[in-house]
């Protein structure tokens, strides 16, 4: 198969996936229990991608003061719970994680 | 027309941030999409066509090793099953909007713009709730598609330039920067303000633990197990309140 056609495979499967449930909506019954677990989504998928970014930054499981991502992570969950500011999050975040790694060689 | 185009930049603005840890990523596909054999087109292409970051660095890599085009199409399609999940988490809040309107973000809908994107509905709906006592008793989408669209065009523009940059020059920015990590922290931002009641907490932590504990698992299968394992705790736990 050429890369082509690869390609193309690939990016109408992808594009079905994420048209799927977009385009049935209202068409087809949805059940009371799926649309209550709609709204579990957001903190499942969004948890799912930061809990291994922070807790195994190298690929194994890294509970210590020596992973830098998880503490310079934490402070940011810090800033978040109190500001609910992105940006205000984001800059602590990066600035925690560059002193941090500028400091303990 | 003054909000639409208020929505759609502030769209934008919501997903700078993400941009950041995005230029990078691109980067390093265009980077691997030559060093696989991919020609400079083909790479570029696949930006536009798969527009994944994942899935096309996996497809990039097993083309490079002469994986059957079966195999490569089925790994690629399972990487982005996660897809699904925010296709039905966004569903609602855009039925009421014309097939172009569904079938242009749907084309747009990545983990980067689906963050900033839900987060932004969910907001609004609770705004809307509090009006319910004057009247209110479904969603509005108001001009709101346009926040989507401003998010996922920022998106899209900033991967079409980053992995062509990553064609024509290489790697480029130095690791030690650890740009990557913004993306963590823009979840975090995102996610910490949205964990209001119990069970969204308990579907948090479920999932991110299920998701340390699933990380061997190839393909992103980690990620599907993770998220599934969240919503349902999440569930349990409502009904048992």
């Amino acid at each position: 198969m050429s890369i082509w056609l690869i390609m193309i495979l690939s990016g109408l499967v992808t594009y079905g996936i994420r048209l799927s449930f977009i385009q049935l909506f209202g068409k087809i019954e949805v059940p009371l229990w799926l649309g209550r677990a709609l709204r579990f989504v957001p903190p499942a998928v969004l948890s799912a991608i930061v809990f291994p970014e922070l807790l195994m930054p190298s690929g194994t499981l890294d509970i210590s003061l020596n992973n830098l991502r998880l503490l310079a992570g934490v402070l940011a969950g810090y800033v978040a719970w109190r500001t609910k500011n992105v940006v205000l999050t984001i800059a602590v975040g990066m600035a925690a994680l560059l002193v941090l790694q500028a400091v303990i060689p | 027309m003054e909000s639409k185009r208020a929505e759609f930049l502030s769209g934008v603005r919501a997903e700078l941030p993400i941009l950041i840890g995005v230029i990078p990523f691109g980067m390093i596909y265009g980077v691997l999409a030559l060093g696989a054999g991919l020609s400079s087109s083909a790479a570029q292409a696949m930006s536009v066509v798969v527009f994944a970051g994942s899935a096309q660095l996996i497809i990039a890599q097993l083309v490079g090793v002469s994986a059957p085009g079966l195999v490569i199409v089925l790994t690629a399609s399972i990487v982005n099953l996660r897809h699904a999940l925010y296709s039905a988490s966004l569903a609602p809040y855009v039925q009421k909007l014309n097939s172009v309107w569904k079938w242009s973000l749907a084309y747009l809908l990545t983990d980067e713009a689906y963050a900033v994107t839900v987060m932004y509905y969910n907001r609004s709906i609770d705004e809307q709730l509090k009006n319910v006592v004057s009247g209110a008793s479904e969603y509005n989408p108001g001009s709101k598609h346009w926040y989507f669209l401003g998010a996922g065009l920022a998106l899209w523009s900033t991967w079409q330039v980053s992995t062509a940059v990553g064609i024509f020059l290489g790697a480029q920015i130095p690791a030690s920067w650890s740009l990557d990590f913004t993306l963590a922290l823009t979840f975090i931002a995102l996610v910490v303000p949205a964990l209001r009641d119990k069970p969204s907490v308990l579907a948090a932590l479920a999932a991110g633990l299920t998701a340390v504990l699933t990380a061997g698992l190839p393909l992103k299968l980690g990620l599907v197990a993770a998220s599934l394992v969240g919503i349902i705790v999440g569930l349990w736990s409502e009904s048992r309140l």
